[in-house]
């Protein structure tokens, strides 16, 4: 069920036959981690099928991502953009279905993948710094037993700078803001440099000045050729921003750019009948159920 | 004055306490950084409770109170998890069913026993004074275990603890590590019952933890002063033992208390600029 060959690779990613296997995180020693070119697709689900008991969250799912791409995943709440997400990480048991980092089992090579959760679910009052936080995403680098090192504190220097939060790196986590903490949360993945960056909702809740530092950050991670996965209720900012989008709605809608999914039929297909596309002259306006808050109404 | 403060410590007996109780409340209040972090406070009173028919068994068979104590709050530990899974009850009603059952079967089992009462009096509320030299060795070298433990996965520990989602999803046996950290808690129990007893160890366990809490914002910092203000309460407790002669494990937990309600009121009075708000 692969609509719109999201799987067709750009340019400049060759399927020539990548090294076996991926560079393993555990057991190895600093540095073992590299970023390795030439693999078809970054990310492969396949058949996959997820959730709790009774009813799957998830119904045979399949789609590839090729590296290098910013997606979006979208679909109304209940849809299974969590499970989806979780799935990946192993956070949750599949029944089926496959999934791949790299052609090699993802949950083999957690530590590639990194995770903003919808919810930051932490106690605010923990005794931690900003600095210190940022330093867990460089702790499956630095290894069991072992003390962060110098490249260690200038990774989280660097991604405390790109997020903006370098002025508060002493700070107690519960003392920044809402919009900063997840800030911080997100400098944490960018720590850890993974290949694969899973998103989960990144923007709700916080400013717009915020939200657009945050997309322009993903998109300089997807030019040097991370591979950027964020589920969203924000679908003007799918239209303008990303590369790719994934309609979700326990099955897989549709796969491919937002000009070519982004129709009235599609969009109806993944929300039911909770929103409208309306077309302007040449502009598009995605309306949004009200009462369930899927999206912000504005001009594309 | 010096000849007050020398006075008790020229008995052997004295020495040993002294230098029991400060082992024993360090290793509490390094533990209790975790327990308190995370919320454990009733998971830890629960493993000192079930402990106790442990005890009483050892007792009645002569064998090793302390591996009986050990035997019995590990099982508990497992029991719980096994009975919150498959009982359709919480996981604190699966504590407070266990714990308790656990801890009557000890009480029933000791109320057979002819002329119990001196020797289990104190494991229930311990007796530091009464300290050998072999048991200093037993929580020396298991208080040396716990230590080289949390050292070993000091940043591994402070993770699971702040975020075990994040943990999980970049890999690390979340499963394995809470039943470590179970199995630390368990063996600081262990090495503190004669100390302090089965059931005041909860308090050394979260005072001095919950009042360096009140005190900083910084995690390794939290673990220091935790383990310095244990080891202060040991000591002043011991010379209030010694000189009002009361009991030496609840006069140590009891000076504990007040270090933290007076932390508690010294933050309230100092103004929030100093302290977290």
């Amino acid at each position: 069920m692969r609509s719109n060959d999201g799987g067709r690779a750009p340019s400049g990613y060759q399927a020539t036959g990548p090294s076996a296997g991926s560079p393993g995180i555990w057991g190895r020693g600093r540095g073992a981690v590299t970023e390795k070119k030439g693999w078809r697709y970054c990310l492969e689900v396949r058949d996959l099928v997820a959730g709790y008991h009774g009813t799957p969250a998830l119904e045979g799912i399949t789609f590839a991502i090729p590296p290098g791409q910013m997606v979006g995943v979208i679909g109304p709440n209940g849809a299974g953009k969590t499970t989806l997400f979780k799935a990946i990480l192993g956070l949750t048991p599949y029944q089926r279905g496959e999934i791949l980092l790299h052609e090699a089992p993802a949950l083999r090579q957690r530590a590639m993948m990194g995770y903003l959760p919808q919810l930051e679910d932490v106690n605010r009052d923990f005794p931690v710094s900003v600095a210190d936080v940022v330093m867990m995403g460089r702790y499956p680098r630095i290894g069991w037993g072992r003390r962060p090192g110098p490249e260690d504190f200038t990774a989280v220097r660097r991604a405390l700078e790109r997020v903006d939060l370098l002025d508060h790196a002493q700070t107690q986590i519960g003392k920044l803001s809402g919009g900063q903490q997840q800030r911080a949360f997100l400098a944490r993945v960018l720590a850890q440099d993974p290949h694969l960056l899973l998103l989960d909702e990144p923007v709700s809740g916080v400013d717009a000045t915020t939200q657009h530092a945050i997309f322009a950050l993903l998109e300089e991670l997807r030019d040097i050729g991370k591979t950027v996965v964020v589920a969203t209720h924000d679908l003007n900012c799918v239209i303008e921003r990303f590369d790719q989008v994934l309609c979700l709605n326990r099955q897989l809608v549709a796969y491919g750019p937002p000009r070519e999914v982004f129709r009235e039929d599609i969009l109806g297909r993944t929300y039911g009948h909770h929103l409208m596309v309306v077309r302007v002259g040449d502009r598009r306006i995605v309306v949004a159920d009200e009462h369930r808050h899927e999206s912000v109404k504005r001009d594309t | 004055m010096i000849e007050f403060l020398v006075a008790p410590f020229e008995f052997g007996f004295m020495q040993r306490a002294l230098l029991g109780g400060v082992l024993v409340a360090a290793i509490c209040a390094l533990v209790g950084t975790y327990v308190v972090l995370r919320g454990l406070a009733f998971v830890g009173d629960a493993l000192a409770h079930a402990a106790f028919p442990g005890v009483v068994i050892a007792y009645m068979l002569k064998g090793n109170i302390y591996l009986g104590a050990m035997l019995f709050a590990l099982a508990t530990a497992l029991g719980v998890g096994v009975v919150s899974r498959h009982g359709r009850v919480s996981h604190d009603t699966a504590i407070g069913i266990l714990f308790a059952g656990a801890f009557a079967l000890g009480v029933l089992l000791m109320s057979t026993i002819q002329g119990y009462t001196v020797d289990l009096f104190s494991f229930l509320f311990g007796n530091v004074l009464g300290i050998s030299e072999r048991e200093l060795w037993l929580v020396a070298f298991l208080g040396g275990v716990v230590v080289l433990t949390i050292t070993v996965l000091y940043k591994e520990l402070l993770l699971l603890s702040f975020d075990p989602t994040v943990a999980e999803a970049m890999g690390y046996p979340v499963q394995a590590f809470n039943h470590l950290l179970l199995g630390l808690i368990a063996v600081t129990i262990v090495i503190s019952i004669q100390a302090v007893g089965i059931i005041l160890v909860v308090a050394l366990l979260v005072t001095p933890s919950a009042t360096a809490y009140l005190l900083t914002q910084r995690f390794f910092q939290m673990m220091v002063l935790g383990v310095v203000l244990a080891a202060l309460a040991a000591v002043i407790g011991l010379y209030l033992s010694y000189y009002l002669n009361v009991a030496s494990g609840a006069a140590i937990v009891l000076v504990s208390t007040c270090l933290f309600f007076l932390t508690l009121a010294g933050r309230r009075l100092l103004s929030p600029v100093l302290f977290r708000s």
